[in-house]
């Protein structure tokens, strides 16, 4: 029920945003965002979009997870 | 491509076999192979760690546990029972998301009362409940309104909205849950050990990780606020693992956040202030639990007039939950949906005896369809 999926502002009129899930565009009241705007990626649940996410932070977990993978790989060779 | 729209990033395997194998080395060498057990209260995790398989991956003494995650599945028998009689009445028309249609309340689900001529309709999202409000202005519209805190704002937005239009045939039954003092009661469950909480990503998106700090303080019990792809709940237990660690060692527990490009520590601020606007903080009986003091939100003096048990009078006899059901001390940790004798036998999801076999996120329902090759297995 929790389920919220990220999608990109690429419209707003008044508390009507289009917004596009990778290609599918539907329509999200953006009431619950302070000053949304067009280009930022939200979640939306319900037909609402809940908060805003940050991209910075995204990348950095991305990154976190490659570096693990990458000294697991450096480990396993350093066991051949 | 943005890194929210490439899931594939946050499946990505070489990560996975990663973190996997972090998990067995914390687990084994900082925590000596004793037992720890980690509880999610979210069914959208639930769902996700039994989709991705992440138990068949976990070493044997790490249990995850499903905590009282799904909010269908802790509606009492009593609301949903309300839910239908209101169904039955003329001029109503009950709306409601997916998720409640087939919860059996004593004798009877809100499919079979539409299917028997219910004016029941579905909703995608609490706003369109008003638009069918408009649309009939010589009907009472009633939402069914169940959800934690990722939800209850957008159900407060739809009455703001629906009290700006000067809407007044829309009322909402508030049967809605919060989180955080229900990981405190949950904590207390004697009979069975807890080690921490994955807690749940998106109801922290509105609420923030600084709603736990309580918990984690008063109970040094370690909460990691979690996303939902696979890397992030293994990530989210490999964090947990390291606190579960330190605090085993005399250290103490805090909250953390592994989701952190949706989780902040304030929350949604917008999110948060429409709550306190038209809800009001309530103890709520939560089913096959109990009553948990100031879980639940009920309206405000100010918006009281859409609460629908005021204006929506039917009476429901008083009704004993299904026999045999032992989906209450699942919910606590203290059984998994295998101990139950009537799992996958008399209970499916096809014939639920149950709430938690009935919604797709009830514990019983995902072990269904998702784990139960893999523990079946020899
Ligand atoms: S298997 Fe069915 S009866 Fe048993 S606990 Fe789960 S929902 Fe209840």
């Amino acid at each position: 029920m929790c389920l919220a999926v990220p999608g990109r502002i690429i419209e707003i009129d008044g508390q009507t945003a289009k917004v596009d899930f990778g290609g599918i565009t539907r329509e999200a009241n953006v009431m619950l965002i302070e000053d949304a705007s067009v280009g930022e990626y939200v979640l939306i649940h319900a037909g609402f979009a809940i908060q805003r996410l940050n991209a910075e932070e995204a990348e950095e977990t991305l990154r976190l997870f490659g570096e693990l993978a990458r000294a697991l790989e450096e480990e396993d060779e350093r066991k051949k | 491509m943005s890194t929210f729209f490439d899931h594939e990033a946050f499946r990505s395997e070489p990560e996975a076999t990663a973190l996997v194998s972090r998990i067995h080395e914390l687990l084994r060498e900082k925590l000596k192979g004793e037992p720890v057990s980690l509880m999610e209260v979210c069914g959208t995790h639930t769902v996700a760690i039994s989709r991705a398989g992440i138990r068949s991956l976990m070493p044997g003494g790490l249990k995850l546990l499903s905590g009282p995650g799904c909010p269908v599945c802790v509606t009492p028998l009593a609301e949903i029972d309300r839910a239908i009689a209101a169904s039955r009445l003329q001029g109503v028309i009950l709306t409601t998301f997916g998720d409640m249609m087939r919860v059996p309340g004593s004798e009877s689900t809100l499919e079979r009362e539409k299917a028997e001529g219910a004016d029941v309709r579905i909703l995608y999202g609490p706003l369109q409940a008003i638009e069918i409000a408009e649309e009939n202005p010589e009907s009472q519209v009633v939402f069914v309104g169940v959800g934690f805190e990722t939800t209850s704002p957008t159900i407060a937005a739809t009455v703001v909205e629906a009290a700006r239009r000067g809407v007044t045939n829309l009322s909402v039954f508030p049967f809605f849950k919060t989180v955080p003092r229900a990981l405190d009661m949950l904590a207390r469950v004697p009979g069975r050990p807890l080690d921490g909480y994955i807690c749940p990503g998106h109801v922290s998106a509105i609420i923030g990780s600084g709603a736990y700090e309580p918990t984690a303080t008063e109970h040094n019990i370690p909460c990691v606020v979690t996303g939902f792809e696979p890397l992030d709940i293994l990530a989210g237990i490999v964090m947990l693992l390291e606190q579960v660690a330190i605090v085993r060692a005399g250290g103490r527990a805090k909250v953390e956040t592994q989701y952190s490009r949706a989780v902040t520590r304030e929350g949604n601020p917008a999110a948060l202030a429409i709550i306190a606007d038209v809800f009001e903080e309530c103890d709520a009986e939560w089913r096959e639990i109990g009553v948990i003091p100031m879980s639940g939100h009920e309206f405000s003096e100010r918006y009281r007039s859409f609460d629908a048990r005021d204006r929506i009078d039917v009476e429901v006899p008083k009704s004993a939950g299904p026999s045999g059901c032992i989906c209450g001390e699942i919910m606590l940790g203290q059984k998994t949906p295998t101990d139950c004798p009537l799992f996958a036998g008399r209970c499916t999801p096809r014939e639920a005896v149950g709430p938690c076999m009935v919604s797709t996120e009830g514990a019983c329902a995902a072990f269904y369809k998702y784990d139960r090759q893999t523990t079946e297995a020899p």
